[in-house]
């Protein structure tokens, strides 16, 4: 079997969703930071697009895009699938997994913002994940049913890492008094072996926001 | 497709997200039923289909609703799978070729919304430029291959092609010429043309840039 690389960068949850998804199939692979600050040869010769980091490099070849490394993991190693087989509800779990990446600009927002930007970011952010709870997750406990798949991993910023930014910025979005069944799944994510034992300390992912947040904004 | 299967197509003539999922259907060979949207004056058909987005396009098979341009065209693709393959079957080669959709959304899309929403004389040169150099990275990725799925038409194709009635459009309000400036994108565009898959799903651009003028008059950048 070909060597399985991934370059990621240890704050980014997407890097995280890569490393779940690798553990979840059990797929052995060398991990190596990069420092965005300073991005090595290898990052600019297997992201030449974006050079951004998650990228998964198998054998020679390099995938970008963690939504595409995604559906890469999960059709190479086809055991213990994270999408449905059906056609439709795997259309169901790709329009959700869609959702998210339209709402990554409710939580940049969130996640820049101060004052009253922060205020209104906090509130759309809160539209967008009520119709995420309402008619995504429903009542189930998570996206993938009794067990997480690639819908769960792809909200899984929403748990860790959205309890890190909202206790640095003081402004709380997901609780169980608006978002009572998206906050029960969230802890229930957050729980999972998987994900408890592959995302930063929280105190490490504060300080580092901490500092971030008092740099401008790149974009 | 089998007796009793009822494929259904809510959409908007311009829509270059509609046109993707025309060009799907039509490769595939599948009948459907097309219904044209008021997007100002949304059916309770689009509302009821679509309740998260209330946007088109949205196939509805047998009574179920997809959404989302790039997974009804996996959908489709799925479902009708002994026929016009798009996806390639290599996983590696699946990948590459959703990371080019992506970058068609992300690049192409965003970059004519830009210029669609934008006064001609705020139009910045820097963004122009980046445009043209978004459209040049498309054509390092096609090369020489007819297409960008290879030998035959792919998911990239049906994700890029509906733009091809819509550079009309930013010719026009950007000041450049696709021709000039990509002359292989616009080789590719014409030779595609050539297919009855796409000619029946795109639009006559002079026609899309009618309606893009009139788009603009009613924001206010026209």
């Amino acid at each position: 079997m070909a060597e399985v690389k991934l370059y990621g960068f240890w704050p980014s949850p997407y890097s995280h969703r890569i490393i779940w998804a690798l553990k979840l199939k059990g797929v052995e692979y060398e991990y190596i930071e990069e420092d965005l600050s300073n991005k090595s040869e290898s990052l600019l010769k297997y992201n030449p697009v974006y050079k951004k980091t998650p990228v998964l490099v198998h054998g020679d070849k390099p995938i970008a895009e963690s939504l595409v490394i995604l559906e890469y993991i999960e059709e190479t190693w086809p055991e213990n699938p994270l999408l449905p087989k059906d056609p439709y509800e795997r259309a169901m779990a790709r329009f959700w997994i869609q959702y998210g990446v339209d709402t990554v600009a409710a939580l940049r927002a969130f996640y820049h913002g101060s004052g009253e930007e922060l205020e209104k970011a906090a509130t759309e952010l809160l539209e967008s994940l009520k119709i995420l709870e309402e008619q995504g997750l429903g009542d189930k406990k998570f996206f993938g049913g009794e067990s997480m798949n690639l819908v769960d991993i792809s909200y899984g910023a929403l748990g860790y890492w959205l309890a890190a930014v909202e206790e640095v910025k003081g402004v709380k979005v997901l609780e169980p008094s608006t978002l009572p069944r998206l906050h029960a799944w969230a802890k229930n994510l957050d729980e999972l072996p998987v994900v408890k034992e592959n995302i930063p300390a929280s105190d490490k992912m504060m300080a580092y926001f901490t500092a971030a947040m008092n740099r401008p904004a790149k974009n | 497709m089998a007796a009793g299967e009822q494929v259904t197509l809510l959409d908007s003539w311009a829509s270059s997200f509609g046109m993707r999922v025309r060009i799907a259907l039509a490769e595939k060979g599948v009948k459907y039923e097309y219904i044209e949207q008021d997007l100002w004056n949304k059916s309770g058909l689009l509302l009821q289909m679509n309740p998260v987005h209330k946007k088109i396009p949205v196939l509805v098979h047998n009574g179920k609703p997809v959404c989302e341009s790039l997974v009804i065209v996996q959908y489709i693709d799925e479902v009708w799978k002994d026929k016009a393959p798009l996806l390639p079957s290599d996983p590696y080669q699946r990948a590459q070729s959703r990371f080019w959709a992506d970058f068609v959304d992300r690049k192409i899309y965003e970059h004519g919304r830009m210029i669609l929403t934008t006064k001609v004389e705020d139009q910045e040169a820097a963004a122009k430029k980046d445009f043209i150099d978004t459209l040049k990275l498309m054509e390092g990725e096609l090369g020489d291959k007819p297409y960008f799925g290879g030998e035959t038409l792919g998911y990239v194709d049906v994700a890029l092609l509906p733009y091809c009635c819509w550079f009309y459009t930013y010719e026009n309000i950007l000041n450049f010429s696709l021709e000039a400036d990509c002359p292989k994108l616009n080789a590719y565009c014409k030779r595609c043309l050539q297919k009855e898959s796409v000619s029946k799903s795109l639009e006559d651009p002079k026609k899309i840039y009618d309606f893009a003028l009139m788009l603009r008059k009613k924001l206010g950048v026209e």
